[in-house]
């Protein structure tokens, strides 16, 4: 079985972002960036199915400026055989991101393709349904635990009334949640391994696809601040508070 | 043209969000029709046409969408989008499944999260976990959109006679199938809807001590909510997730017990409108917006709590 994963570059999910003054976006210059914290989760699935000897090969892939490739790196650190970095400047919508994936999908001819359920930059969660829809593949969405059968595999989903469970045809999508796993660290000599493995390149213009954007940003804000709260000094004064000064309990 | 929007339901019963993405869709001065998909759910179809904001019900009774898999649902909304300028749902893990799969099909960008609806093409969404809005216009013929419910008001229930009209199941690719779904049965209000939530993080330290959280939460009548954290240890389920991943809630009162505050966490909560942290590092960023900050230990304060809404002589419901 051969498994594709698409990682994404995004600002770290730690970093405190800034919104331009001028409108036109979120400022990324001197940032720190890192994988989309579920693609580590559908990284480490894929590495897993690889080491109980159920996956023979993991291609990683992702869309983006040269240094994106960082984070091809880093999955092949993690487990990864082979690398591709499809090139592309500014920013691409869900919908050309899964045209370029379905590309992509046609001349590795995977069985299984794991993404991350939602970028945490955009957070439009869209891409996987995306690239099944276009693939006609089924989805295994929000998936928290992957079990792989014979000729099928069976997905538990976090849903908002709690847990489903479904069974999919392969090939298939699978956008993986946090829970899926616990993702690890590369490892030293892993990562000096991984700067030997191939990746390889493509651009985005080359490919035949139309990606061209259909959602024009017209502004970027802050979102309004809230008022500057107080600190109470007991139980008592907080209850008190509560039913005589905002009058919610 | 109209508004094609995808009701969320059970079979038995139309789920609430339904009528906030029906208030959404309002904002868009156009006729209003809901497309019910599912099996057996004629009584749903009456609900549906009693919502006054609806001008037509499409009732598709098959046993294809019994479990409203994506793969099953897609062909019949692509169809029957032909018709519609607008397709909408909710932004939750119903809408969010199958959206994305019809807007790639029409060759859509679709727009996730909409929190507020300017014109038919002019819409606001939150972006790095609500840190900033964007405002944007969609230059797509036709607009695949998903509504953030609880950016919208229910829409009033009752008092309409919409038409329903049967419509035709479409071919399914059999690809997928159902297995089970394990949903967890409360007493309590619905994390989503409830007035009053209460929360709490890693700093409960085991489900075990959630007892503290739940007898408070059914003093206030309250929805339990968790941190990712919480959940990741598996103090509690992840249907109790309150998050960018997870559910965001807009409640009157929301108490984070034991919740440092990180970024992902206040996606989902910071909108409520009044936020109360309980937490014994005065340096924690839920504090920044708490409306009411109490350092303490929470094993200290939580059963003070109690005891102190044991003493009100009245509790609002």
């Amino acid at each position: 079985m051969k498994i594709l994963v698409a990682v994404k570059r995004v600002i770290d999910y730690n970093v405190q972002i800034r919104v331009k003054e001028d409108g036109s976006g979120v400022n990324t210059d001197n940032v720190k960036m890192s994988t989309n914290p579920p693609d580590d989760n559908a990284i480490e699935e894929a590495v897993r199915l690889k080491e109980s000897g159920k996956a023979k090969e993991i291609v990683a892939v992702t869309i983006g400026e040269e240094k994106a490739q960082e984070t091809v790196r880093k999955a092949l650190a993690v487990g990864a055989d082979k690398g591709i970095h499809v090139k592309s400047d500014g920013y691409i919508e869900p919908l050309g991101i899964a045209k370029i994936l379905k590309k992509i999908v046609e001349n590795e001819k995977p069985d299984l393709v794991f993404l991350g359920k939602q970028a945490i930059d955009d957070d439009c969660n869209q891409t996987g349904q995306m690239l099944a829809a276009l693939l006609g593949w089924p989805q295994g969405t929000f998936a928290s635990k992957i079990e792989h059968k014979d000729k099928f595999i069976e997905v538990t989903r976090e849903v908002d009334e709690g847990l489903e469970t479904i069974q999919i045809n392969f090939p298939a999508i699978i956008t993986c949640d946090l829970r899926l796993n616990e993702p690890r660290f590369a490892s030293l000599p892993n990562i000096m391994k991984a700067k030997k493995k191939p990746i390889e390149q493509l651009n985005a213009k080359d490919l035949g696809v139309d990606i061209s954007n259909r959602i024009q940003q017209l502004k970027v804000e802050e979102p309004p601040k809230r008022k500057s709260g107080i600190k109470v000094g007991s139980v008592a004064e907080l209850v008190s508070k509560l039913k005589n000064e905002a009058k919610v309990i | 043209m109209s508004i094609l929007l995808i009701a969320e339901h059970n079979n038995s019963n139309l789920k609430v969000f339904t009528l906030n993405a029906i208030t959404a869709a309002s904002k868009i001065n156009q006729e209003i029709h809901v497309l019910l998909a599912g099996s057996k759910c004629e009584n749903v179809a009456k609900e549906i046409s009693a919502i006054p904001l609806v001008k037509k019900v499409l009732y598709c009774d098959s046993p294809n969408y019994e479990n409203f898999l994506a793969e099953n649902l897609t062909p019949l909304i692509v169809k029957l989008s032909e018709s519609y300028s607008h397709i909408i749902a909710s932004a939750n893990t119903f809408g969010k499944n199958f959206m994305p799969r019809v807007a790639a099909l029409l060759d859509v960008s679709q727009i996730s999260d909409v929190i507020k609806i300017y014109s038919e093409e002019e819409f606001l969404r939150p972006i790095y976990a609500g840190n900033a809005f964007a405002k944007i216009k969609s230059n797509d013929k036709k607009k695949c959109i998903s509504i953030r419910p609880t950016s919208f008001d229910p829409a009033p229930a009752t008092g309409g006679s919409a038409i329903i009209e049967k419509v035709e199941a479409e071919n399914i690719p059999n690809i997928s199938k159902f297995i089970k779904r394990e949903e967890t049965k409360s007493e309590r209000p619905e994390l989503g809807t409830a007035r009053i939530v209460i929360s709490g993080g890693r700093g409960m330290q085991s489900g075990e001590n959630f007892k503290l959280i739940n007898s408070i939460a059914d003093k206030l009548n309250a929805a339990v909510g968790a941190s990712r954290a919480a959940v990741d240890a598996g103090y509690i389920g992840n249907d109790h997730q309150v998050g960018q991943t997870g559910k965001v809630v807009v409640p009157d009162l929301y108490i984070a017990v034991g919740i440092s505050g990180a970024i992902q966490h206040l996606a989902g909560m910071k909108e409520s409108k009044v936020i109360v942290a309980i937490n014994k590092d005065g340096e924690a960023p839920i504090f920044s917006i708490a409306d009411y900050g109490l350092e303490a230990d929470l094993f200290e304060a939580l059963p003070q709590f109690l005891d102190e809404l044991n003493k009100l002589n009245t509790i609002q419901k």
